[in-house]
């Protein structure tokens, strides 16, 4: 018999080293920037430009000093793609339509613009607030809905709560690993919140959610089956039944992400890679962060909850 | 047994039907039986792409006025009018939309000159009453057409001197190829035809009045039954109006919407407050021509509140990038499924293509307007879409490890699929659910993409999933049934 939730230290100890320097970061980046990510122009209002020039001339001062002529203190300018394409996103305040016509022609002064490869997206500050607003209720409504589905899913178990909150945190896990990664990158490579990755982060609160219920599910079945067997392997062996079938749906999924990444177009890279390292650690968590954390609550090892409940059975007794 | 080839049969005309509607080159089905040149039956399947995948223009215009300063017929009406110039600007697939209470979303797919777009959309209607004296016998033939008056004349003249020189040269450069556009058939004539001159002076026809100077108008109807228009000037209007229509009783003078002539009537009387347009007016008629006389004397002013101007081969590169991922990414599942699982695999695989089709097909059907987000979300259905498969091969395996003969492991195998398929898609339908109605707010439109075609793969998966695979298992085990038997690793095993 393989011994997988008796090493339950180990994993904790993994993940403390992934989310405290995660965490770590992330003040890091509040102390920094003022704030946990960058926004991008979806909550915060602004205009983007990915520009592509035919040929070379364009540089970051001369962009800079275009975009400075109509009032951007400070454009994000990067340069996209390899260095012979001449291809630049660059990130500014909100502009009009006739604002951001008159930049073209700016621009092209630079080094002629190849119109038919431009993008140019322009948000203004109250569409900004409205999806932020909007962010805010999904993820509340996402909330509800999935504290929901495990209050349904464990609604006829003994200890329900105690599933309940395991599934949670692993949840919880799973998010501040990719807050994480997203922190890092907005701090490395400028990468910004929008409301793609807000969309994958409630995918993967989702499939998270889904996976250790799954996992659950079999460790509630195996217990009157398994009566007199010592818990952890009643757990062990629920896990050994699930695992194959999750790394294997798992697995079809990631071909499909990787191939994505590998393959698909640059402006969905950071969704997809985000929805990648979130289903990853969702996968992750539900088998060694979820389980090892029912069972050492079982064998009384998490402090602070057991304690009191010890002083519960205490005075009970008395 | 026969159940089997029965929905054997129906995958395979349904797969069929797919492959007919998926094709690229599909138009759909238009069956005109009476022969007046409109379809009474049709089925119209076009892809529609988002902006990100075939460019184009998409832009958000809010009232500049509070949502109390006008009626919900006003912006209606507003709507109309911008629908009226998008649609002559020629462009496929335009979509104008209301949405809350002093909003309008324009989507244009594949516009080729963006910035004239907006321009185009954002110009308050001009509304002219412009004389037609001396047209009598032409004055009909000119409604619907396009003309050129002396105040569109004066409007450009102005509107050339405010603009910076800059512009001035790519306008010059659209002008050419505009022509050219329209010889290739695909737009319609409206779009590029010449503004028309007066045949009687070869001059711009004559602005009498434009549409500052009406107060009012709404349809009616007489005491015989017939529908008229009824219109009240402004005293600045009746001024110049007066004196205009008693001089010229009983010759044409048209009403003029940007350009294009509405209606021709003749002067009856003079009209110093108002009067009526009669005519063999229906009652859509006559309600259309006083909302846009209307919308000409009350237009909402609209500013931007947000766009988004996608250049055309980027979305063309974006289309090919997908479509490789796409590509790379199905056959590397069915190469895993039918590796991993074998007989059992190779009917998952078939399943796999089916459930692909079906959904390919569904997105023209519906009809969903497929974006870079859009695609993921399907991609990523596919993904899970062999997850109900494994569920189901993963305790066809453990019975066949049991020694259990293959039919009844294989009818053990898909007994609680059902459940357990609906069960682990649940909550991802149920997040799909909240993220398509985050994606009704404007700024957030490209999640709702990936919600829509990620829930229907997910749902249509409950249905290949147990049924085309298990009708394909079947099939190929009746083909099968003696290697099958003999030969366990034929079974996954």
């Amino acid at each position: 018999m393989f011994t997988i939730v008796e090493k339950r230290r180990w994993y904790f100890l993994f993940s403390s080293l992934i989310i405290i320097p995660g965490i770590i970061i992330m003040i890091y980046s509040v102390a920094t920037t003022g704030r946990l990510f960058r926004l991008s122009i979806d909550f915060e209002g602004g205009s983007i430009f990915e520009l592509r020039f035919t040929e070379a001339g364009a540089d970051e001062s001369g962009l800079r000093a275009v975009f400075t002529e109509f009032g951007d203190d400070n454009p994000l300018i990067q340069q996209l793609g390899q260095a012979g394409e001449y291809r630049w996103s660059v990130r500014t305040g909100f502009h009009s339509e006739t604002e951001t016509r008159q930049i073209q022609e700016r621009l092209d002064i630079l080094a002629p613009l190849d119109r038919d490869a431009l993008r140019v997206e322009n948000v203004s500050a109250t569409i900004g607030q409205e999806v932020t607003q909007a962010a805010f209720v999904a993820v509340l409504v996402a909330a509800v809905i999935v504290t929901g589905f495990i209050i349904l899913a464990f609604r006829q178990v003994p200890d329900a709560f105690r599933y309940g909150v395991c599934a949670i945190l692993a949840m919880l896990h799973d998010v501040l690993i990719v807050s994480a990664i997203m922190s890092l990158m907005g701090l490395l490579f400028g990468w910004e919140v929008d409301a793609l990755f807000l969309t994958a982060v409630l995918m993967i609160v989702g499939f998270s959610v889904q996976d250790t219920i799954v996992l659950f599910d079999r460790i509630r079945e195996n217990i009157p089956k398994f009566l007199g067997e010592p818990y952890e392997t009643i757990v062990n062996r629920s896990i050994l039944e699930t695992i194959h079938r999750s790394l294997t749906t798992q697995i079809n999924v990631f071909f499909v992400i990787i191939a994505i990444m590998l393959f698909g177009g640059e402006s969905i890279k950071q969704f997809v890679f985000i929805l990648f390292a979130g289903l990853l650690a969702g996968s992750y968590s539900s088998i060694f962060i979820a389980v090892p954390l029912l069972v050492s609550w079982e064998k009384g090892e998490i402090p602070f909850v057991n304690r009191r409940r010890d002083l519960q059975t205490a005075e009970a007794e008395i | 047994m026969s159940s089997h080839v029965r929905w054997l049969i129906f995958i395979l005309l349904l797969a069929l039907f797919c492959v007919w509607v998926a094709l690229p080159d599909t138009q759909g089905i238009h069956i005109d039986t009476d022969g007046d040149g409109t379809s009474d039956l049709s089925l119209n399947v076009q892809q529609n792409l988002g902006l990100d995948l075939v460019g184009g223009l998409r832009v958000l215009l809010q009232s500049q006025l509070p949502p109390d300063a006008f009626t919900q017929e006003d912006l209606r009406t507003t709507a109309n009018n911008v629908t009226r110039r998008v649609n002559a600007l020629g462009v496929g697939e335009a979509t104008v939309q209301i949405q809350g209470n002093n909003r309008i979303l324009v989507e244009l797919p594949g516009v080729q000159d963006p910035q004239q777009a907006i321009d185009t959309i954002q110009r308050t209607a001009l509304l002219e009453f412009v004389d037609f004296g001396g047209l009598s016998a032409q004055a009909q033939q000119l409604v619907g057409r396009k003309i050129l008056t002396t105040e569109q004349v004066l409007i450009q003249e102005q509107r050339q001197a405010n603009t910076p020189e800059t512009t001035l040269a790519p306008s010059a450069e659209t002008s050419p190829e505009s022509p050219e556009a329209a010889n290739n058939g695909e737009t319609p004539p409206a779009v590029e035809e010449q503004a028309l001159l007066n045949p009687a002076t070869g001059q711009p026809f004559q602005t009498v009045m434009t549409g500052a100077g009406l107060q009012a108008a709404a349809a009616g109807i007489t005491q015989d039954g017939r529908w008229e228009i009824q219109f009240e000037l402004t005293a600045e209007g009746g001024k110049v109006f007066g004196p205009f229509t008693g001089s010229r009783i009983g010759q044409p003078l048209a009403i003029v919407l940007d350009g294009i002539v509405l209606s021709a009537p003749s002067i009856q009387a003079q009209l110093d407050t108002g009067g009526v347009i009669t005519g063999s007016f229906t009652e859509q008629e006559a309600k259309t021509l006083a909302l846009q006389l209307r919308s000409g004397a009350l237009p909402i002013p609209l500013e931007v509140i947000s766009s988004e101007t996608v250049g055309a081969t980027l979305g063309q590169e974006s289309v090919n990038l997908s479509i490789r991922a796409g590509v790379i990414g199905v056959f590397i599942i069915l190469a895993f499924m039918t590796i991993n699982y074998r007989v059992p695999g190779a009917a998952a695989s078939l399943a796999l293509l089916v459930f692909i089709l079906l959904n390919m097909a569904l997105f023209k059907l519906i009809p969903i307007t497929l974006t870079l987000p859009a695609i993921v979300g399907f991609l990523i259905s596919i993904g899970s879409a062999v997850d109900g498969n494994i569920l189901i091969f993963e305790r066809l395996r453990e019975e066949l490890r049991a020694n259990k003969d293959i039919d009844a492991a294989v009818t053990e195998g898909f007994a609680r699929a059902w459940n357990s398929i609906r069960d682990s898609n649940i909550s991802t339908i149920l997040i799909s659910g909240v993220l398509f109605l985050f994606g009704q707010t404007p700024g957030a439109s490209v999640v709702s993409g990936f919600a829509v075609t990620l829930a229907l793969g997910l749902m249509l998966n409950l249905f290949t999933a147990i049924i085309v695979t298990r009708t394909f298992l079947y099939v190929l085990l009746a083909i099968f049934k003696k290697p099958a038997e003999t030969r366990k690793w034929l079974m996954g095993i």
